[in-house]
């Protein structure tokens, strides 16, 4: 049996609204908000969620590069929240992030080599030898050729520089990598590209991805187990198949029929989902999705509902499952 | 069949910049009847966007100038058209809705005075009546509380009710052609689904033509009646929106369809184009597309070949299609699966 790799427990993130002439306080945003899932050694979660749904911040959060405002997150049995930042740094080798833009994430000033070795230096691989010997080697397992190490980002196109960050991110030979949206700003014959080399090195160096998007069918082809966030909150955790087939929580249902498919002859039964997404400042009470809900209750405007497991391995937080 | 309302011949936009004469738009003819959805898909760099602005004359000029062809609107040719016409023409018969709706509103005036500028500009009625009919069209576009939102400033509004806004403009003067250069690539799935809904009503009720400029097939699928799709500048192929998802001709339309996640299977591995795009050059030997191309043979690399018509509005620009009597063959089929 697998064993958990990392385990997040009520992780909250919330973020202060300033205001006045003073700065005070005015309120909060609460950007993630009581979210508790566990990640399998191996295994790829795929987070997905519209903008504003916190997917990003809880990855972040998870690395403490935003630092969560409560919660626990366990690492490998360990819990990382209570670490001081060497202690974290330290930790910081085994788990890795890709971000989302490849044109913003590596410096332009610093060559390939600077950009990818840097993180063997801070880890403590001193001889330039031996940094230069592993950057070469890493840039082969991406897919590009040890004589681009001498180059600078701006001399590449968008799929091979995020292929420069994945190098980077597999410098130390992580266990966990953070992957932050990062096919969506390439083109779709580089996406697919991307995706095949990040499944490749998945089974090569036993990584365990943590893959967020909001491309329903990227995170379907590459993901084991899915998660569906709303206004900071799981509303649904499943296994990819489960999720796809048989989605339990209206707000899955509405978001996968509204997925366009390149396919003419699909029935397209949409729901489409009335107003705006309501802002994550003031989220409504009760259920986050009470006000776009399609079969809401009285209830769901009162108690939020409980994140737990209708089926063997299916979490919803929905009142239609008691 | 209705009538045209735009046809491009052999369009060519090329820029001139330091590093020489760059083709981003290639000789492309594209006919956009009267009521239809016409779609022009292509990766980054394909030249689908300065297609559309070209339409406009919204080409920066320099670096940019239309070199050669055709922009037939209703007739008329564009190309020599002077700026006093195209400002009558633009936002009046021809409308354009553009990708980014943070940065295509001022945001210094209200949402109703940027309607009301627009509407007043090309129609001759009172501030009053303008004001009204641009409560109406925000209405028409599914905006709640149309009369107070007419009073607020682009920042208080989502990006959704943003483009919503933007379309409400687009359509305050009843175009004949509406052009939507990604209208939905900055928005979420769930909201793309609704702006895309409002344009198919649009253009039912309204039967204005609409030339969509896209890089998502799921889009095109949704919405055109009839695809177009480009690559360094050419078109490589045509048909209707049935004709190039399930049956594709061109090699890269078939890798481009064949290289999307599937939602309803699960394949191990992902098929990929080698290779990446490529900038348009002048003077280049051969099809564009021969580099990545897994059937290209010798005659690829030496000749760019022409497009072979295989019916009617049919099109693919490629050499496959050339049997010994010069008559259309058919590739290995793709298979993308349903």
């Amino acid at each position: 049996m697998q064993k958990p790799i990392l385990e997040v427990d009520g992780l909250k993130k919330y973020f202060d609204i300033k205001g006045g002439p003073i700065g005070r306080k005015v309120g909060e945003v609460k950007a993630v908000d009581d979210v508790s899932f566990t990640v399998m050694e191996g295994e790829i979660l795929g987070i997905v969620g519209e903008s504003g749904c916190g997917k990003s911040t809880t990855g972040k959060s998870i690395l403490r590069l935003i630092e969560p405002t409560e919660g626990k997150v366990k690492f490998q049995d360990q819990d990382i929240t209570s670490l001081t930042n060497s202690e974290m740094r330290r930790l910081r080798k085994d788990m890795q992030i890709i971000f989302q833009d490849p044109y913003a994430s590596l410096n332009p000033r610093h060559t390939v080599e600077k950009i990818i070795s840097e993180p063997l230096l801070v880890h403590g691989m001193t001889s330039a030898k031996q940094r230069l010997d592993r950057v070469g080697e890493l840039l082969e397992v991406v897919g590009l050729s040890p004589y681009h190490a001498k180059r600078y980002p701006h001399q590449f196109s968008g799929g091979q520089r995020q292929r420069v960050g994945i190098a980077r991110a597999l410098a130390n030979n992580p266990k966990l990598v953070i992957c932050d949206e990062p096919v969506s700003a390439l083109d779709v014959s580089i996406q697919s590209q991307i995706l095949n080399l990040m499944e490749k090195l998945r089974d090569e160096f036993n990584l365990t991805y943590i893959f967020i998007a909001h491309d329903l069918s990227v995170v379907k082809h590459i993901s084991d187990r899915i998660g569906v966030m709303y206004l900071g909150r799981m509303v649904e955790l499943t296994e990819k198949n489960k999720l796809y087939d048989n989605p339990k929580h209206p707000y899955t249902q509405a978001l996968l029929s509204a997925v366009p498919l390149p396919d003419p002859d699909m029935p397209r039964n949409r729901v489409i989902l009335k107003g705006d997404v309501p802002s994550p400042a003031n989220p409504p009470s009760g259920c986050a999705f009470h006000t776009k809900c399609p079969q809401a209750m009285d209830i769901c405007k009162e108690v939020r509902p409980a994140f737990q497991p209708v089926e063997d391995n299916h979490f919803v937080a929905c009142h239609l499952y008691k | 069949m209705a009538e045209i309302v735009l046809e491009l011949k052999e369009l060519h936009t090329h820029f001139f910049t330091e590093s020489g004469e760059i083709p981003a738009v290639n000789g492309v003819s594209i006919k956009v009847h009267k009521g239809e959805v016409v779609g022009i898909v292509g990766e980054s760099g394909s030249g689908k966007s300065v297609t559309s602005l070209s339409v406009m004359k919204l080409i920066p000029s320099p670096p940019g100038k239309i070199v050669s062809g055709e922009m037939n609107f209703k007739g008329e040719n564009l190309v020599n058209a002077s700026e006093k016409r195209m400002k009558k023409l633009r936002g009046n018969e021809i409308s354009m809705i553009f990708q980014e709706p943070m940065t295509s509103l001022n945001p210094l005036f209200t949402i109703g005075n940027q309607l009301i500028e627009a509407i007043r500009l090309h129609q001759k009625i009172t501030k009053k009546e303008a004001r009204k009919k641009a409560v109406d069209m925000l209405q028409l576009v599914g905006i709640p509380r149309a009369d107070e939102v007419a009073g607020e400033y682009p920042h208080q509004l989502s990006g959704g009710m943003r483009q919503r806004v933007m379309i409400a403009m687009a359509m305050s003067c009843d175009p004949e052609l509406l052009i939507a250069d990604e209208p939905t690539t900055a928005l979420d799935v769930t909201i793309q689904a609704q702006i895309l809904d409002l344009m198919r009503n649009l253009n039912k009720e309204e039967d204005t033509a609409i030339l969509l400029i896209t890089h998502d097939l799921g889009v095109v699928a949704e919405i055109c009646d009839r695809v177009v799709v480009m690559y360094a500048g050419q078109i490589v192929e045509e048909g209707t929106t049935r004709e190039i998802l399930k049956d594709p001709e061109h090699p890269y339309t078939q890798g481009l369809i064949k290289s999307l996640p599937n939602m309803h299977e699960r394949e191990q591995q992902l098929y990929s184009i080698p290779g990446v795009v490529p900038k348009p050059k002048m003077n280049s030997v051969g099809c564009h597309f021969a580099p990545r191309c897994e059937f290209a043979f010798e005659r690829c690399f030496q000749e760019n070949p022409g497009l072979y018509a295989l019916g009617n509005q049919r099109q693919s620009r490629c050499f496959l299609h050339e049997d010994t009597e010069g008559k259309v063959k058919k590739h290995a089929k793709a298979d993308i699966g349903s």
